[in-house]
């Protein structure tokens, strides 16, 4: 069914133990803090921040390679954090991740047929040829030719290894399938290549795509709802088109504003913000941009703003940009 | 667009790596990188000669290890002054020809070799897959375990444990194992730990795969490398401790034709018959020799640092 909800995340926290030292407590880093988003069949929910906002972190605890502190975290219904050990190794296999980097993703020593076989192997009670069978099919599917199932990892290039983990990704049929920077590592005319595989195999299978990026441009050629997190926190999200049009959020601005436009006569305004990501080990009080926000003010320092929506886009701060008369933002690229 | 297409624009884009795969492939890509270093080449023949020699030892050799020939006694091999041909190394104090010892010692001290080396090994790969997979107290617990065998001069500790174990060939491979784990078990616990970060475990993880298929399986494969050079290097340190506890009369006991306990028994001949004491030494130092070649070349082959692709 189109439109079904398949996972529901309400305030996901993940907090780590940091070790300082033999004579002080250890910090809590608070790589996740409060993040509620909903992925739906059939459509791609976008990820993004700046390296160290808990992108990857959220990958993690979706994948349920580790449990959140607090939060809950429905998939297809079941609550992860109550269900027992049976119904989550059946949950596991609805849930895949394809990894940034398709060099460190597939086992050296594995040949490729074996590789997409494992899945199989490990959770169904097909036989050999069976899964031979279900191996090759999937490696035509990618655009890959069936021959190469013999053959080691080594011996192709990036972007063939990403169709391969794509494909791996694929076989126990899931229906969430996490996608963690999957084109950041490879060179742009591949890239296109990966992204159109993706999205063809999205609408074949009706999958309910994460995708985490930190690349705006790619962004927006794939997703249909966007999220962008800052320091552990969605600051704002909403769908592609009006975040894309009219960003409320400073920071998101300040985002878009940096997107290079492949257009030499357009001028634009270009936000630079000052200063670094803050330590999540201590992240500033209240909003806890506004060290580095342009449209600053005392009320910033105070309370950390809830989420409210505006123009159909939940948005976490005190100033956000109106867009009163309907226009749109003259920062936005393309 | 058909699949056909599809595929011809991919590899128009990114051509594939046509080289042939397979074990052969891997053995001769093997083969051209160990076949740069002469030494290990050489090291390499010799070692399998030594082999030959082992298994077809009751074929070459001239006499019985123990046979002892009372109208030669303490003859010098067949060059010098008073030898003779039927004893072409010479024959020792209770008249048994020394060649014909020598021959049947290979089989020893392959089999020292082998034995010592598959027990730390499998052993030391075990301990060292744990401590590396599990961490926490189970991996403080087996390290600290570790150093503490380290911690003793190895010769030393294979001497108390031969003691404790009462002296006998067996117990002086299981002491020499034990003193060897160490190295297999911190080797295994690093490569693992280094291959555990990698994202293809945790893609494995995500896929469902349980712990001990992690283990063996996804993990092990890619940290045998090291673990092989640490073999062949080892292989030769066991024949070597071998003999010294021969030597000490804690090893094999008279009248095996050990090459330790055959220079233990010829040490009170030093000054009078050189050859009773030199050529069991002699053949102990080129079979450490070539040994140790062979795993430098090993090395050199399996360290992808020094490849170039």
């Amino acid at each position: 069914m189109k439109g079904e909800v398949v996972l529901e995340a309400e305030n996901l926290t993940r907090h780590y133990k940091v070790d300082r030292g033999s004579f002080q407590k250890p910090a809590i880093l608070k790589a996740l803090d409060g993040a509620s988003f909903k992925l739906v069949k059939g459509k791609t929910l976008a990820v993004v921040g700046e390296s160290g906002c808990g992108k990857s972190t959220l990958a993690r605890l979706v994948t349920m390679i580790e449990k959140p502190t607090s939060g809950e975290l429905n998939i297809t219904g079941i609550n992860i954090v109550t269900a027992d050990k049976y119904v989550l190794d059946r949950l596991h296999k609805k849930v895949q991740i394809v990894f940034q980097d398709p060099y460190g993703s597939l086992n050296p020593r594995q040949k490729i047929g074996h590789a997409l076989e494992e899945p199989l192997l490990v959770n169904t009670s097909m036989s050999g040829r069976e899964r031979r069978e279900a191996a090759l099919d999937i490696i035509r599917l990618v655009g890959l030719r069936p021959e190469y199932y013999d053959r080691y990892p080594h011996m192709f290039s990036g972007g063939q290894r990403q169709r391969i983990a794509v494909a791996r990704a694929l076989m126990l049929n899931p229906e969430i399938v996490v996608l963690d920077e999957p084109v950041s590592a490879l060179d742009v005319s591949i890239q296109a290549q990966i992204l159109n595989l993706i999205a063809t195999l999205q609408e074949q299978f009706d999958l309910a795509y994460m995708f985490i990026s930190h690349d705006l441009s790619v962004v927006k050629h794939i997703a249909d709802e966007v999220m962008v997190m800052y320091l552990g926190k969605p600051i704002e999200s909403g769908s592609r088109d009006t975040l894309f049009s009219k960003p409320h959020h400073p920071y998101t601005r300040a985002l878009l504003s940096a997107t290079p436009v492949a257009d030499p006569f357009r001028t634009k305004e270009r936000i630079v913000l000052k200063g670094e990501l803050p330590s999540p080990i201590a992240p500033p009080s209240g909003c806890t941009f506004h060290p580095r926000c342009p449209s600053m003010t005392e009320i910033c320092r105070g309370k950390p703003p809830e989420l409210t929506e505006i123009d159909g886009c939940m948005v976490a701060c005190y100033h956000p940009k109106t867009y009163p008369d309907g226009g749109t933002d003259e920062i936005s690229a393309r | 667009m058909s699949e056909t297409t599809m595929q011809e624009v991919v590899e128009r884009i990114e051509p594939v790596d046509d080289r042939p795969t397979g074990f052969r492939a891997v053995l001769a890509e093997f083969w051209s990188y160990f076949s740069e270093n002469h030494g290990a080449v050489l090291g390499l023949f010799f070692f399998i000669g030594v082999i030959l020699v082992a298994i077809f030892a009751n074929h070459i050799a001239p006499h019985l290890p123990n046979q002892q020939f009372r109208d030669a006694l303490l003859q010098p091999p067949f060059w010098e002054a008073g030898g003779d041909t039927r004893f072409l190394l010479g024959t020792d104090a209770i008249g048994r020809d020394m060649l014909s010892r020598l021959i049947y010692g290979s089989r020893y001290s392959l089999f020292i070799g082998c034995i010592v080396v598959s027990i730390s090994l499998v052993v030391g790969v075990i301990l060292g897959l744990i401590a590396g997979f599990f961490r926490g107290w189970v991996d403080t617990f087996i390290m600290r375990i570790m150093d503490v065998v380290l911690a003793f001069p190895s010769l030393l500790l294979a001497l108390v444990l031969v003691a404790i174990l009462g002296p006998s060939l067996i117990n002086a491979m299981i002491a020499i194992a034990i003193v060897q784990q160490p190295h297999y078990v911190r080797l295994t616990r690093a490569a693992v730990m280094t291959e555990m970060t990698k994202d293809y475990v945790t893609a494995a993880r995500v896929i469902g795969v349980r712990s001990l298929r992690l283990m063996f399986i996804t993990v092990l494969p890619n940290c045998m490398a090291p673990l092989i050079v640490q073999a062949a290097l080892s292989f030769s340190t066991a024949i070597l401790d071998a003999a010294a506890l021969g030597f000490l009369g804690l090893g094999a006991q008279p009248p095996t034709p050990e090459w330790g306990t055959m220079l233990a028994e010829a040490r009170e001949f030093i000054l009078r018959a050189w050859w009773v004491v030199t050529f069991p030494g002699v053949a102990i130092l080129v079979t450490v020799l070539a040994i140790n070649l062979m795993g430098d070349g090993l090395r050199d082959a399996l360290d992808p640092k020094l490849k170039r692709s």
